[in-house]
């Protein structure tokens, strides 16, 4: 198309060969203050110890979970009976999980995402934006059997009463949907954290761009923005759902504790969210050999479930997080 | 005081030039002002027998011109500090205007101002008067200015997503109903096209444009800038990311875009400001200190500091 010569330029040098490979002895600790070398010898020490009882834990739940899981103890609901074999199984603990987990997660979610965008892209007033932080924080270090108090004292009222049961009168405060809106709470810290981090790493001339294409900073939150922080929005639900199934407090105090899903009414669905029910967390808690039921056996084997479940959502997390990596800008 | 000395010296052997030397100092004897400028495609060196840049222009055919926009007495302050000051100049479609300038003399934030990016610093302050067209662009709509006037930048910035929703975010107006994809796909080829990259992508429209290379993705951004049908293209610095061939393809294409849209480039680099410009304005410390055609003014700067800038005595 033209005739015009590039200015040459000089060869580039040849890479370094062996490039990150060590070379020539490693520096030796041997050199080192004895109280160096023992706070060395300390943190090595203390690494493996940890990674040994994280271990021990795992093998002892599998062990201990495999030796008394039944496939049939995933589709049987719980029974009562003073035997072990007689219990049956933790299907309906299995589904409450799930319900109080997706609950809470529908409403983190949005609200996560909806209250990091706030706080990185406007922030104004500043004085607000860090109340609104502070209180995130706040919220991620509140012990749950804290909330669950304070949801005992509102949703016992009557404006809440939709949300449960209500007999004679008198609003029962304890139901699926009461249980997953205050796990919200156990959520949101995670959503909110990781998604602004996500969109803190976006940078500023990604934003600038699309302002100088002519769009407006709501297109471009919602057509640029937020399609790149899709990865951190995953990671931070999975992160808020693992530690919302793995919430006991919450559960015992605001779904009832019932073995089964007892359902209010007659509307299929809404029945069984306004009526009461256990997790599996709760399920444990009663069957350990310190709770009401004392089956160890059964709790043994929910736990070990348990314990898949928030070993596959952390697979989940790495693999998104390892994603979201993967695509940047230089 | 420098300046003076500068002026005083005698002039310089004549060094042989060597490849890769990008500039040449510059006989200190100033020719009259009445030297006319060398012919396109020259180098302005030919004419005084010694070079100032050893590099050749771009091949270009010569456009009318038209005026689309006028800087008018513009001053831009970030606080109390003034990073513009008193800038007048056309820019006109059919011409590349290269702003050139050492580092913080105010020439990204002259660019900025001429799509009003620069309120999106809070602390930033303008004053005069910029036109598009003959309206003044404080009265337009800040997103009707930018769709008129787009901007490319230096590091290159696809968004996440796929080459055709790329160019499809800017079609797509903020209206309730979207367009179906194949009806925008004319317009998304049309515009990769005139970037010159639709050859290279045209199977894979569908791919995530991060993908691509660094230049690529930088043609990526000039077409998505060029979908929105604008009258004036700023660049800041679309090349200083990328490698010397990638640099030569956005070289050429810039120069023939100028032919239907008004192209404005802010460059460190001088050599490429020499083969793609039509005018150059050479901005120190927030003032314009020169402006004219590429060929004076690298050729016979009227300015001592343009020379001085030029010949690689600062900067």
């Amino acid at each position: 198309m033209t005739s015009s010569t590039t200015p040459e330029l000089p060869k580039p040098s040849p890479a370094p060969r062996n490039a990150g490979e060590r070379r020539g002895p490693r520096e030796s600790s041997s050199s080192w203050r004895l109280t160096d070398r023992l706070g060395l010898a300390l943190a090595w020490v203390l690494g493996v110890l940890f990674c040994v009882i994280a271990v021990a834990i795992v093998v002892f739940l599998a062990v201990q979970g495999l030796r008394y899981l039944h496939p049939s103890l995933l589709w049987t609901n719980p029974k009562v009976s003073n035997t072990q074999r007689g219990s049956g199984g933790f299907l309906d603990p299995l589904l409450g999980t799930l319900i109080v987990g997706v609950i809470s997660l529908s409403l983190a979610g949005p609200i996560g995402v909806g209250i990091a965008v706030w706080l990185v892209e406007y922030g104004r007033p500043k004085l607000l934006a860090r109340l609104v932080e502070s209180t995130v924080e706040m919220l991620a270090g509140t012990p749950s059997i804290v909330l669950a108090l304070f949801g005992l004292l509102i949703f016992e009222t009557k404006v809440t009463g939709f949300l449960s049961a209500i007999n004679g009168g008198i609003v029962f405060g304890k139901s699926c949907f009461i249980a997953g809106i205050m796990l919200l709470f156990v959520a949101l810290p995670y959503v909110v954290a990781t998604v602004r981090e996500g969109l803190q790493a976006i940078p500023n001339h990604v934003r600038e761009a699309s302002y100088a294409l002519g769009k407006s900073k709501i297109a471009t939150i919602r057509r640029v923005l937020l399609p790149s922080v899709r990865p951190s929005v995953i990671t931070g639900s999975m992160l808020g759902f693992g530690h919302t199934i793995g919430d006991t407090t919450i559960i015992l105090l605001l779904m009832g504790d019932t073995q089964v899903l007892q359902g209010v009414g007659h509307v299929p669905l809404l029945g069984i969210l306004r009526g009461t029910g256990s997790t599996m967390t709760s399920y444990i808690f009663d069957n350990a050999p310190t709770g009401d039921l004392n089956h160890p056996q059964l709790a043994y084997a929910a736990a070990f479930v348990l314990l898949l479940i928030v070993l596959a959502l952390n697979l989940i997390v790495d693999i998104f997080a390892r994603r979201s990596r993967e695509l940047r800008w230089s | 005081m420098e300046l003076t000395q500068m002026e005083s010296r005698q002039p310089p052997p004549v060094r042989r030039l060597t490849p890769g030397t990008t500039l040449k100092s510059w006989p200190s004897a100033r020719q009259p002002a009445s030297v006319p400028a060398p012919e396109l495609g020259q180098t302005p060196a030919q004419q005084n027998g010694t070079p100032l840049v050893t590099t050749k222009r771009t091949e270009r055919e010569i456009v009318p011109t038209i005026d689309r926009m006028h800087v008018d007495e513009v001053s831009i302050a970030y606080g109390q500090k003034l990073a513009v000051r008193s800038v007048s100049l056309p820019i006109r479609q059919g011409e590349v205007l290269a702003l050139i300038g050492p580092s913080g003399c105010g020439k990204t934030t002259l660019l900025r101002s001429l799509n009003r990016l620069t309120e999106l610093t809070r602390t930033a302050s303008l004053s005069g008067r910029i036109t598009l067209d003959g309206t003044d662009i404080a009265t337009l709509e800040p997103t009707t200015l930018r769709r008129r006037v787009t901007m490319v930048f230096q590091q290159p910035n696809p968004f996440p997503m796929s080459i055709f929703d790329n160019i499809a975010y800017v079609l797509r107006e903020q209206a309730r109903r979207r367009p179906r994809k194949g009806a925008l796909r004319p317009a998304v080829e049309d515009a990769l096209a005139r970037a010159g990259l639709l050859e290279e992508v045209k199977d894979n429209l569908d791919h995530p444009a991060l993908r691509l290379s660094g230049g690529q993705q930088q043609r990526l951004c000039i077409a998505r800038a060029l979908a929105a049908r604008p009258e004036v293209l700023l660049l800041d610095e679309p090349c200083s990311a990328l490698d010397p061939q990638s640099t030569k393809v956005i070289e050429d294409l810039v120069v023939k875009l100028r032919e239907e849209v008004a192209v404005v480039i802010v460059t460190h680099n001088l050599q490429q400001a020499f083969r793609i410009a039509d005018h150059t304005a050479f901005m120190y410390l927030g003032e314009l200190v020169e402006y004219g055609s590429a060929n004076a003014l690298f050729g016979n700067p009227r300015q001592q500091r343009t020379r001085d800038y030029i010949s690689g005595a600062f900067g």
